[in-house]
């Protein structure tokens, strides 16, 4: 790798944070891994590039945990193949690849100090000792733990056991860094600062990480790209923003983040521009794909792309009664039951305080509902 | 901190009362259930050790009981009370006793240390296992104890026998045409205490072995440590408590052990629990029988402190 743009830090953590769109560092051709009847991964296909911080995302089941211990080599794929800079993995054994993973119970070796941990993996790699120390002490240096090096792991709170997990790992400086859920088990406060730290060492290392989590705020904060899966499947990948603008797939439209689903029916498909019929009327999306007129499909709208105010006469909206709030504090969340008795979800910003009672929208109030017709979601089933 | 403090001030609240006399019933239990098996230890054991203490320190009579009594009125207005050590001098002074001491002790620790080296992989191999398969393997490792040990042991002699099934297959087979000698050796003597005592060092070895986290040896091959260098690197280390519980389960009774000394090793192995025997029934030398018993006790007691420091160092870790 070329290091363009090196940035501080140690020389040997440098590293380039540019994706090479060229070749990818890592790719997965077709990759299955079947538990007996049961299949955890179904033929997945993914290329990650240099310098990427991208995170699999998905609830409990979905193989996403199962495909990082393909990457590590803790489990063999049933079918397909990986490779990393090109070299296929297939015959290689954990203990050669170029990978090192942080294990969600951080699995730090209980009988050693922070320093022989950390120390591990360099003495297998047969270094010398002055130069194990100066490396331990760097890494040590950047996750914020030099005066910690004594102790042993059950004398470290939860969050430092994590850094010296991922310093363990890291301090072998490998060619892709496997996380698996490296938040879960810190407390709310405490995952969000560390979300941010973890950002920030990736950039000052240049690391490829692969992430695994099911929180997928944590995985719109930290990645560059994210795959969302579900049931040993890739539903979607791209950016934080695509996957959240433009999902393709109801089940990711509900999965990050909320969104209202409606029912729709295709009425024309003229030269690329799709118009659907929903309970809330007509939506119209530019589509190249060839939908049939007739077939059935979902619109979703994001709460919080949908504004909420009190109903007037003039309103020619759709109009709802509030049946549920939930205040926030900075957003409230409203249920709005229209005529036909769906809900639909809103949320507003409470940009201004409300000047006295009457001027907070309460229980049954009727309102009025609107949203701009490029936000709508066309969702295939 | 302040209205906790507020609550456990004494007030007219009834539930205050009710709570506190909750807590004193508890702690009275408590006392209870420390105390019962504390006055059964008092009672089985410490009572029959001073017996035999205080039996260690008379002279041999020809009475009966055969020793002196320790304390005695002379023309019923002077106590006198008579310590006699000459049995541990004579147990020191006589070379018999030391090298069956030492004999038993070496028996022993080659004994632990042959049951470890079988004991650690067969209970690595039952961790490792299928649940299924692993309580079918633990039900076979506690299944000889549902035979009398003293069967098993016979049932050995049988097998070790010159005329037994081990020299009549090797007969057989041609690979020896007068029977071996394996009964009444050191060998059958080993065969016979690693036999006995193995499940009890499989089990404790088993009990923290299934504590291990298995993450942890991912974790040393991620890093980049093969299969060898990791159980060598972390599976043993951390599997030392485990293993010095069931050393010491079957050295202490290996070392004190009489049954197998003496029916399968007859009169060519001298250990100490078969010398105490003799001293006790053959020669009814009581007093000397004690010492014996005395300084057999010292000499287990010693592992077995050091084994209680190494815990409490262990659990200050923590």
């Amino acid at each position: 790798m070329v290091n363009s743009k090196a940035t501080s830090g140690s020389a040997a953590l440098t590293g380039s944070n540019e994706f090479s769109r060229d070749r990818p560092l890592l790719e997965i051709k077709g990759v299955s891994k079947k538990f007996g009847d049961f299949t955890a991964v179904n033929n997945v296909d993914l290329d990650i590039y240099q310098g990427e911080l991208f995170c699999l995302l998905g609830g409990s089941g979905c193989g996403k945990t199962t495909l990082l211990r393909m990457l590590a080599g803790f489990e063999n794929p049933s079918s397909g193949q990986i490779l990393i800079d090109g070299q296929d993995m297939s015959e290689v054994p954990p203990y050669k690849r170029p990978t090192n993973m942080m294990f969600q119970n951080y699995a730090l070796f209980p009988h050693m100090t922070v320093e022989k941990n950390i120390a591990f993996g360099l003495e297998q790699d047969g270094l010398a000792k002055t130069e194990i120390s100066e490396k331990v002490d760097n890494i040590l240096k950047l996750v914020e733990l030099q005066d910690y090096k004594k102790r042993r792991p059950q004398q470290l709170s939860g969050g430092q056991r994590q850094r010296v997990a991922l310093a363990r790992a890291l301090v072998k400086e490998p060619k892709l860094l496997l996380l698996d859920e490296p938040l879960a088990a810190l407390d709310k406060k405490l995952r969000e600062q560390t979300q941010f730290e973890l950002m920030n060492i990736q950039d000052k290392v240049g690391v490829t990480f692969v992430v695994v989590t099911h929180d997928q705020e944590e995985a719109m904060t930290l990645s560059t790209r994210i795959a969302v899966m579900d049931k040993g499947r890739f539903i979607q990948t791209g950016t934080p923003t695509e996957i959240y603008e433009y999902p393709n797939d109801r089940f990711v439209a509900d999965f990050i983040g909320s969104a209202n689903i409606l029912d729709g029916e295709v009425v024309s498909n003229i030269e690329g521009k799709v118009e659907v019929t929903t309970y809330l009327g007509k939506f119209s999306f530019k589509n190249t794909s060839n939908i049939a007129k007739g077939s059935t499909l979902y619109v979703g709208l994001r709460p919080e792309k949908i504004s909420i105010s009190r109903a007037t006469s003039k309103s020619k909206n759709i109009i709802g009664y509030i049946d549920d709030i939930g205040y926030f504090g900075n957003t409230s969340r409203y249920k709005v039951r229209l005529d036909n008795d769906q809900i639909i979800d809103v949320t507003a910003q409470n940009q201004k305080r409300p000047k006295d009672e009457k001027d907070r929208l309460t229980y049954e109030d009727k309102v009025n509902l609107s949203w701009d017709n490029s936000s709508a979601m066309l969702l295939l089933k | 901190m302040s209205s906790v403090k507020k609550e456990k001030k004494p007030s007219t609240d009834l539930r205050y009362y009710i709570s506190l006399s909750a807590d004193k019933l508890q702690s009275k239990w408590k006392t209870i259930v420390i105390f019962i098996p504390f006055a059964w230890l008092l009672l089985f054991f410490l009572t029959p050790f001073f017996i035999v203490a205080k039996i260690s320190l008379a002279e041999l009579v020809i009475t009966s009981p055969p020793f002196s009594k320790m304390i005695e009125w002379v023309d019923g207005s002077v106590i006198t009370i008579r310590l006699v050590f000459d049995n541990f001098i004579y147990i020191f002074d006589d070379p018999l006793y030391a090298r069956t001491y030492l004999n038993s002790v070496k028996i022993a620790l080659v004994s632990t240390f042959l049951a470890l080296l079988i004991g650690y992989p067969i209970a690595y191999a039952i961790v490792r296992s299928k649940p299924v398969t692993k309580q079918l393997l633990l039900f076979a490792i506690i299944l000889p104890f549902w035979t009398s040990f003293l069967l098993r042991v016979y049932a050995w002699m049988g097998l070790l026998a010159d005329q037994g099934t081990i020299n009549n297959i090797l007969i057989y087979l041609g690979i020896t045409e007068t029977p071996i000698r394996l009964l009444y050796t050191e060998f059958a003597v080993y065969i016979g205490i690693v036999y006995t005592y193995l499940p009890f060092m499989i089990l404790p070895l088993y009990a923290n072995m299934e504590k291990l986290d298995s993450s942890l040896n991912e974790a040393a091959a991620d890093l980049g440590s093969g299969p060898i260098n990791t159980f060598f690197k972390i599976t043993l280390p951390l599997s030392m408590p485990g293993i010095i519980a069931g050393s010491l389960l079957v050295f202490i009774p290996a070392t004190g052990e009489y049954v197998i000394p003496d029916l399968l090793g007859g009169g060519n192995v001298q250990m100490i629990g078969r010398q105490l025997y003799n001293e006790f029934a053959r020669n009814i030398d009581w007093p000397v029988a004690s010492a014996v018993a005395i300084v057999l006790l010292l000499l287990l007691v010693l592992p077995m402190a050091i084994y209680q420091h190494y815990q409490a160092k262990a659990a200050e870790v923590k």
